[in-house]
Order: structure tokens, then C-alpha cells, then sequence
């Protein structure tokens, strides 16, 4: 589901002299359905770098980055949107929402774009911000004013909202409790079981032991590290 | 799918200065572009060109119609570029004043765009332009005051109701949100990007504000001295910018 070939990444600073920074070359990774690949590494490798290339959200200098039958590396903005609307789900580890908009709503968000009746959505993003324990008095109310924990846990409704084919996960038990840990890892094993392809990265080991099948140490992928 | 605007090699000069030179793009349905760059980088006057405000020097807009398909909006007669505008274009101004009809009563400014397309009866019009005034959360008794004695953000939102009444296909949007408080802001924000995905709407924004973009549009052009330096994803430009402005543009943000 998820194919990566030789790919590579540079920066290049054009205010500062134009300096060019590689960050990574040759990497490659294969994610089959229903299988949960581990990006390792220590900080600074580039497992978000790469996590980002798959999502379209860094460009690659080279290579490809299969996401089912489109090349992300070479998609236009019209081909990525509906990508990530349809097949592509990524958790990232902050929130970021228009300010004001109800909690359920930003959950529901996902579904609603896809053309999901309304009461469907709503009730899906509710069931799903119950089992994270995010107190229905809080539903109607902006995620924005959330303690750090609580906005991580509605960015992980909101991520499992739909159903993704393909799912990006980065750091999704940081800073969790026993209890919500447990819930997201059993979102995973969820996800699996329904044929989702995941690359996550877990700082968490005993999380990456149970839920990812094999891992990939990046480290072997960035410029002068390998 | 056809792109519902398709547009090619746009160029303006004002006599021998440069207003925006051999600007091309395609907009799908319901998909959101945003325009940034600084004052004087030419966005506004690419605006004011591809909602038949402006005559560019050379170039084509072709916007597909309802009846006919896509139309060069540039070669189209005044009376056809006038009824587009009244009909599947709306433009949403940066001073609410510019858009509204300021000696008009708030039902009467929504309900004139009506009238404009052939409503006649009193009572349905003056229905519709009570849902729409409910629709951007202006209350009920304000809808016989005159937008003189309302707030900023309230100016702005009629201003929104009056545009999107007559349901268009195309919104153009110059700083929608600019010099309204941060609170109003958000508001109008989560009120527009409701209304695009409910209405499928299309949308042009032109901004300097990076967050109100980062928020609202799909897809990012960057303008510097009139010509498109960089375009993609709006979080692939900001995240990842490859020309040196935007990189300066996306490094200047003032974190709060």
C-alpha cells in the first residue's frame, strides 16, 4: 500500500548563503495492508522527515513515494488533496484547528468532507472521543483552550475518524496515561485488523513491540550517518 | 472533471510598471487557492483581473458556465460578465463598505442581489435574506438597521451573506479577514470554511496573512514583484518553501 523508492531530501537555505543540506538519501520502505511499520532512529535521524515526505507535506528531491497508485513525489495539489482525503491519514503530534470550532466538529471534520450525513459523523467523532475519555461536557467547546493531553487525544479522534486505507502516526501514546495509551494502541490494532497500512513512530517501546511488525532504523538512511 | 476556472498567461502593466505578468492556474470545485505576498507583489490586481474588474494586457480566464461550458470571462460581452457576477461570482471586499450598499437596510443589501437575479415577491425574498442573516449569525431584529450602525465583523459577515445568497460557484476574497479583531477572525473563519464545504463552493483568497491561509486554503500561490514564485500544497509551501521569499515570507511570522 505504501512503496518507497530511493528517495532523497535536501534543503536548500537561500537566505543563508544558499546552503544545501542533505537529510536523506536512498531510503526505501515497503508497507503492506493490515502491517504497521516502525520508524527508528535516534532524535534528528529524519523518521519525521520521512513520515512528512509520505504525506506530501516535504517535497523529495528524488525518488518514488507510492501511496496506493499515486506517486506523491509526483502528484499534483489536486491529486494529494483528494489523496488525503480519501486514502491518507496522518496524526501528527500538534493540533491545529480553526480556533472556535467545537471539539466534535473538528473530529467530525474528516467525515463531513467526505460527504458523511451529518448525524453519522457527529456520532462516530463522539463514540470515538468517549473511548479517549475527553468529557462529553467538553464536546462543544474549542479544543484550542485543551491541556496538552486532551488536544493530543482529539488530534487522535480525528485521525481515526475515518477508516484511512494508508496512516501516518507520529508519536500518538507520547504523553498519554495508562488508559488512553491502551485505547489508542487497541485504535491501532483496530486499524490493522481493518487492512490499514501504518508508518508510525513510537518513542514508546513496549507500544512498538505490540502493535508494529517490523521496524525500519532510518538512521541508515541519512547522508553521513550510514 | 473540467476545472471550473482555467487560467492562462495573465499580464498587466500600468503604463510601464508591472502589475502581475504571465500568471496561469487551474481551480477545480471546491477547492480553496490562496494568494500571498506582500503589498505591492501584484495579488490584488490578479484579483481585480480574473473577476472581470480589471482588464489584463494579455492572457485568458476561462470559467466554465453553467450553459455553455468554459468561456473566456476576458472576451465575454459586459452584460454576460455582468450577470456572471451577479449570479455564480461573488466577491467579498476588504472594507465591507466597498461591497455593501451602506444607505440600505441589512435585509434590503442581501435581498437587492436577489431582486438583481429576478426575484420579485417581497415575502420570499425577505425570507431568504432572514436565513442568510441567521446563516452568518447576524440576529434577527438587526435586519431593517442599515450596516452604518453595525460592528466591523458584522459589516463583514453581511457583506458575506449578501455575496453568497444568489448561491455562486466562485467566491473572490481580497483580505477578507483584514482589520478585524483576532476573536472576529475566527469566527468569520470557521463561518467561510462551513460554507465552502456545505455549498462546495470555489475560492480565491488573496491575504498576507499566512495563518488565515494555513486555515482556509487548500492550495498556496506566492507572489513577489508580480510573478508566481511558488505554488503547491498550502502546508507542502509552508512547511517546506523552495524560493528564497517564501522562505523569508514563512521565517518573518511572528510566533505567538
Amino acid at each position: 500500500m505504501i512503496e518507497l523508492d530511493d528517495v532523497s531530501k535536501t534543503f536548500t537555505l537561500h537566505n543563508q548563503g544558499g546552503a544545501v543540506i542533505p537529510v536523506m538519501q536512498g531510503a526505501g520502505l515497503r508497507v503492506a495492508r493490515g502491517e504497521c511499520v516502525a520508524l527508528t532512529g535516534k532524535s534528528g535521524a529524519g523518521k519525521s522527515t520521512l513520515m512528512r515526505m509520505i504525506y506530501g507535506n516535504y517535497l523529495a528531491a528524488s525518488g518514488r513515494i507510492m501511496v496506493g497508485d499515486v506517486d506523491v513525489a509526483a502528484a499534483t495539489p489536486r491529486d494529494m488533496l483528494d489523496l488525503r482525503r480519501h486514502t491518507l491519514g496522518y496524526v501528527s503530534q500538534f493540533l491545529r484547528v480553526v480556533p472556535r470550532v467545537p471539539t466534535l466538529e473538528v473530529v467530525a471534520e474528516p467525515l463531513l468532507a467526505l460527504g458523511h450525513a451529518r448525524d453519522a459523523a457527529l456520532e462516530r467523532a463522539g463514540t470515538l472521543l468517549a473511548r479517549l475519555n475527553i468529557p462529553e461536557r467538553l464536546w462543544q467547546l474549542s479544543p484550542t483552550t485543551f491541556s496538552g493531553g486532551e488536544q493530543q487525544r482529539v488530534n487522535i479522534a480525528r485521525g481515526f475518524a475515518h477508516a484511512y486505507p494508508a496512516l501516518l502516526l507520529d508519536e500518538p501514546t507520547a504523553s498519554l496515561d495508562a488508559m488512553n495509551r491502551e485505547t489508542v494502541l487497541c485504535l491501532v490494532e483496530e486499524a490493522k485488523a481493518g487492512g490499514a497500512a501504518i508508518v508510525g513512530i513510537f518513542h514508546d517501546e513496549s507500544a512498538r513491540h505490540r502493535v508494529c511488525d517490523r521496524e525500519i532504523d532510518v538512521s541508515g538512511f541519512t547522508p553521513g550517518l550510514s | 472533471m473540467t476545472p471550473l476556472l482555467q487560467v492562462r498567461g495573465i499580464t498587466k502593466f500600468y503604463g510601464a510598471r508591472l502589475g502581475c505578468r504571465d500568471v496561469g492556474f487551474d481551480l477545480y470545485p471546491g477547492e480553496v487557492m490562496g494568494i500571498v505576498g506582500e503589498s505591492g507583489s501584484g495579488k490584488t490586481t490578479l484579483l481585480g483581473c480574473l473577476a472581470g474588474q480589471i482588464a489584463p494586457d494579455a492572457g485568458e480566464v476561462l470559467f466554465d458556465t453553467r450553459a455553455d461550458g468554459p468561456r473566456d470571462t476576458l472576451t465575454m460581452s459586459e452584460p454576460e460578465r455582468r450577470m456572471l457576477s451577479r449570479t455564480d461570482w461573488a466577491f467579498v471586499h476588504q472594507h465591507a463598505r466597498d461591497g455593501l450598499r451602506m444607505g440600505v437596510s441589512a435585509g434590503g443589501n442581501v435581498g437587492e442581489r436577489l431582486m438583481a437575479v429576478g426575484a420579485r415577491h417581497y415575502g420570499e425574498i425577505r425570507g431568504q435574506a432572514a436565513d442568510w442573516l441567521g446563516r452568518v449569525e447576524i440576529p434577527d431584529d438587526r435586519i431593517d438597521d442599515r450596516p452604518t450602525a453595525f460592528s466591523g465583523g458584522m459589516q463583514q459577515r453581511l457583506q458575506i451573506a449578501r455575496n453568497l445568497v444568489t448561491g455562486p460557484r466562485l467566491v473572490f476574497m481580497d483580505e477578507p479577514t483584514g482589520g478585524l479583531d483576532v476573536s472576529v477572525q475566527a469566527r468569520l473563519l470557521d463561518l467561510l470554511r462551513g460554507l465552502v464545504r456545505e455549498m462546495g463552493l470555489s475560492a480565491i483568497i488573496v491575504t498576507h496573512d499566512l495563518a488565515v491561509v494555513r486555515l482556509l486554503a487548500d492550495r498556496l500561490m506566492v507572489m513577489k514583484d508580480g510573478h508566481v514564485v511558488e505554488s503547491g500544497l498550502t502546508d507542502q509551501v509552508l512547511d517546506d518553501p523552495q524560493h528564497g521569499y517564501t522562505q523569508l515570507l514563512v521565517s518573518s511570522v511572528l510566533q505567538v
